[in-house]
């Protein structure tokens, strides 16, 4: 241990860049990504057993739900996004982070603290009443310095840099930072009951109301979606995939257009969260054509990530690692094939409101977001600590396997219950009259939630699996293992 | 071919690739979002919808402090099955003065925008104290910490705040906030009390069976019986629904 | 002026096809595809470096 240590100071004084903030940001990641996933689970359990609940008011689902979606969504993939940002500008650009070693700090140990106050007050019952954007007044405005100094280090880096071009991944992050920054301001204009004199000084009201209040939600709401949990995220794609396979992207020119074409299409496709609402029928239709056309620039960035590894597919056999990454891809396609479908009103007249919007959302995250996060953290691990390899391959195509399970049974099971939720609402018997009592759907749906909670059971279990071999990968250990499929070939 | 030698500046200059990219993020947000405020027909014109008295405002804080918008939306859709499960479809003028918007996106319960009247003031105290002893196979978690006694000392400032942000409170009713809110949760007060006359067809009760405090559960029973209530569709001409 | 101005904004759904085409023409211009091409290696520049 105290050799490896040694080794890895003499290199790490060696590195022009700063990388000790991006370790930090990748612990937390992980570690928030491992809390967030228990929460998520357990109210999973709470839908199938209620008594889980425990009947006590910070234990209940309504209040859980907003710790689970904003620790998975902000804390794990937060920080993922934020140190990964901060690896790849450093690299892309041969450039060490602006602002040096206090400002980057300053980003990471204030979102840490606005992570625990955020959780904090939604276990106390403060929150906007917002879906994804249930933080209140004031923790809005402590995230909006953080925000302004995340983006102070990152285009200040991007300004020093030695490299002529921008690479294309540095594109899509600046797109991620700039945009939340715009529909985080947008979306939370508010006025707090403090200034009228009142004592809850937490709480405030929406600026806006009823129609307006909800398409400026969704219009939120979605491009948290594309551009938080989309474009952030292609962003890790286009850095790291070329890098593990060792080869550049497919087509960098594609990439270009599966830019421009994707950030602009997607901030039109809020209102088909509101389809046969009040939302006037212009403003609906507006949003289910660009839905619809979204589906495009998302396979073409598909497309463009698998492709990278042509001639060099052996290496999903060989190397498990690229398969979370290929996975996460895979996903990523099929979640955007789904997610126009679902915005076509017919389709969402039988989807919303039910399982099957809760599955699509977890094929999205935890098929793309959570498997790209993965397979990018088992790259990073090593290189950022100085490790030849992570500590074990074979456990990552244990955590590989584990996890995929656990999301198929997920989304399987969302599917079904989905779907058979929105036909027995509108069923009639022979008579004319409604068939099914609200009470006798959710009966229906017991089963599924059970089969969906052990989903994520499984997908916990992978993400230990991980902080085990991640762990030894930081010591400096490295397991006497036969490398994947040569093993295989012996044996045949 | 200025404007390609002009690309070449946009993806070497942080600055420009931020506007172009800001520029390209923007436009749908405008279109979107600005007509709403400003095209008429956006909210029908039907009479009845009121600003919510202090007690249903504080049952409607309560309401998204515990998540219920997490799995009970508060919209019908114009669907012949949802109508008949739970009356006339929703309208926008019906939630103009909501402030967060509580429509919902999933129906773990069912929709709750018409559930006013339908069920007895009892009936609903016992249900969210322990939803199974009414609903056996409810899967929806107990609130039995409602009962505790409601805090509203600062009712005015709340609606101050609403007035700021539209919603047309009068001086008399924030002058009368807290004193209306008490009003509305004691039996005695009868149906030609003050708080009525401020606030048209509001309901005085002591919903939650216990006449010795204003509960958060007198509240959170205030709000969900006037959901839906507030317009009489039986005097509404269809010609004012059509947008 | 104002009847010209309307009739052209009435045909949004062309600018934007036209705008998407010229990026589309811009990205795979045969004169620009040595330049793009190049720029997909950045990752790699860094490699020497790297531990």
């Amino acid at each position: 241990m105290t050799a490896a240590t040694a080794a890895f100071g003499a290199k790490g004084d060696a590195s022009p860049y700063l990388d000790d903030v991006v370790k930090k940001f990748v612990l937390a990641s992980i570690f928030w990504g491992v809390i967030g996933f228990i929460a998520g689970d357990y109210i999973a359990w709470q839908l199938a057993f209620p008594a889980l609940n425990l009947d006590l008011e910070w234990t209940t689902f309504g209040r859980l739900r907003p710790i689970h979606t904003n620790a998975v969504i902000f804390a794990f993939g937060g920080n993922a996004l934020i140190g990964t940002s901060f690896y790849v500008v450093q690299r892309t650009c041969r450039a060490d982070l602006f602002g040096g070693r206090g400002l980057s700090n300053f980003v990471f140990w204030g979102f840490q603290a606005l992570i625990v106050m955020a959780a904090t007050s939604y276990l106390l019952g403060g929150s906007q009443g917002r879906e994804y954007a249930e933080l209140e007044w004031w923790l809005d405005l402590i995230l909006t310095v953080i925000w302004v100094a995340y983006l102070i280090v990152f285009a200040g880096t991007l300004m020093k840099r030695k490299e002529p071009h921008i690479y294309v991944a540095n594109w899509f992050y600046m797109s991620f930072i700039l945009t939340i920054a715009m529909l985080h301001l947008g979306n939370n204009l508010a006025l707090p009951v403090a200034l009228f004199g009142g004592e809850s000084w937490w709480k405030s009201y929406s600026l806006f109301g009823g129609v307006q209040d909800a398409m400026t939600q969704w219009w939120y709401g979605h491009n948290a979606v594309g551009f938080f949990l989309t474009a952030g995220f292609l962003a890790m794609m286009y850095y790291f995939v070329p890098k593990r396979a060792e080869r550049p992207v497919y087509s960098y020119r594609l990439s270009i257009v599966h830019f421009w074409a994707l950030i602009f299409l997607y901030i039109w496709a809020g209102p088909h969260h509101l389809h046969y609402t009040a939302l006037p029928d212009w403003a609906q239709t507006l949003g289910m054509t660009f839905s619809i056309m979204l589906w495009m620039p998302s396979w073409g960035g598909m497309i463009n990530g698998l492709m990278t590894l042509s001639g060099a597919w052996d290496k999903l056999r060989t190397d498990p690692v690229m398969r979370f990454l290929v996975t996460s891809v895979a996903f990523y396609g099929m979640s955007t094939f789904e997610g126009p479908m679902m915005s076509i009103k017919a389709v969402n007249s039988l989807s919303h409101y039910t399982d099957w919007t809760v599955g699509h959302v977890h094929s999205g995250a935890l098929g793309w977001v959570a498997f790209v996060t993965f397979g990018s953290l088992y790259y990073l691990v090593p290189k950022l600590w100085g490790r030849k390899e992570v500590y074990s391959l074979k456990l990552v195509g244990t955590h590989f396997w584990v996890a995929t399970i656990g999301v198929v049974l997920y989304i399987t099971a969302m599917w079904i219950s989905g779907i058979m939720q929105g036909l027995m609402w509108r069923a009639y018997d022979s008579m004319g009259f409604l068939q099914y009592s609200f009470i006798e759907t959710v009966e229906a749906m017991h089963p599924y939630y059970v089969i969906r909670a052990v989903g994520g059971l499984l997908f916990i279990l992978g993400s230990l699996v991980m902080v085990y071999n991640l762990y030894r990968t930081i010591k400096g250990d490295i397991r006497e293992e036969v490398a994947m499929g040569s093993a295989q070939t012996a044996r045949g | 071919m200025s404007i390609f030698k002009s690309h070449q500046k946009l993806e070497t200059n942080v600055f420009l690739l931020a506007v172009g990219i800001l520029l390209t993020v923007i436009t749908g947000g405008l279109v979107e979002i600005v007509p709403l405020f400003t095209i008429e027909s956006t909210i029908e014109k039907v009479e009845g919808v009121r600003p919510y008295t202090p007690l249903e405002l504080a049952g409607r804080n309560i309401y998204i402090a515990e998540g219920c918008y997490l799995c009970h939306s508060q919209m019908v859709r114009p669907f012949k099955d949802e109508v008949e499960r739970y009356g006339h479809y929703s309208l926008a003028a019906e939630s103009k003065y909501d402030h967060p918007f509580q429509w919902g996106s999933k129906r773990t319960g069912p929709d709750l925008a018409r559930v006013g009247g339908k069920y007895t003031d009892d009936w609903h105290t016992r249900h969210l104290v322990n939803p199974r002893d009414v609903v056996p196979e409810s899967v929806m978690p107990g609130y039995p910490h409602l009962l505790r006694p409601l805090t509203f000392t600062d009712a005015e400032a709340h609606l101050k705040t609403l007035r700021a942000a539209g919603v047309p409170y009068t001086d008399e009713q924030i002058k009368n906030a807290k004193a209306d809110l008490q009003q509305q949760a004691d039996p005695t007060a009868g149906s030609d009390a003050a708080v009525v006359g401020r606030y048209p067809k509001a309901k005085v009760a002591d919903f939650d069976g216990n006449p010795k405090v204003v509960s958060e559960m007198d509240a959170v029973v205030a709000y969900l019986q006037v959901l839906g209530t507030m317009v009489d569709f039986t005097t509404v001409k269809p010609e004012s629904l059509r947008r | 002026m104002e009847q010209i101005v309307e009739f052209l904004r009435s045909l949004w759904g062309l600018w934007l096809m036209v705008l998407f085409l010229g990026i589309v023409f811009w990205a795979y211009r045969p004169k620009n595809k040595d330049r793009f091409e190049s720029y997909a290696d950045i990752p790699f520049r860094d490699d020497e470096k790297e531990r």
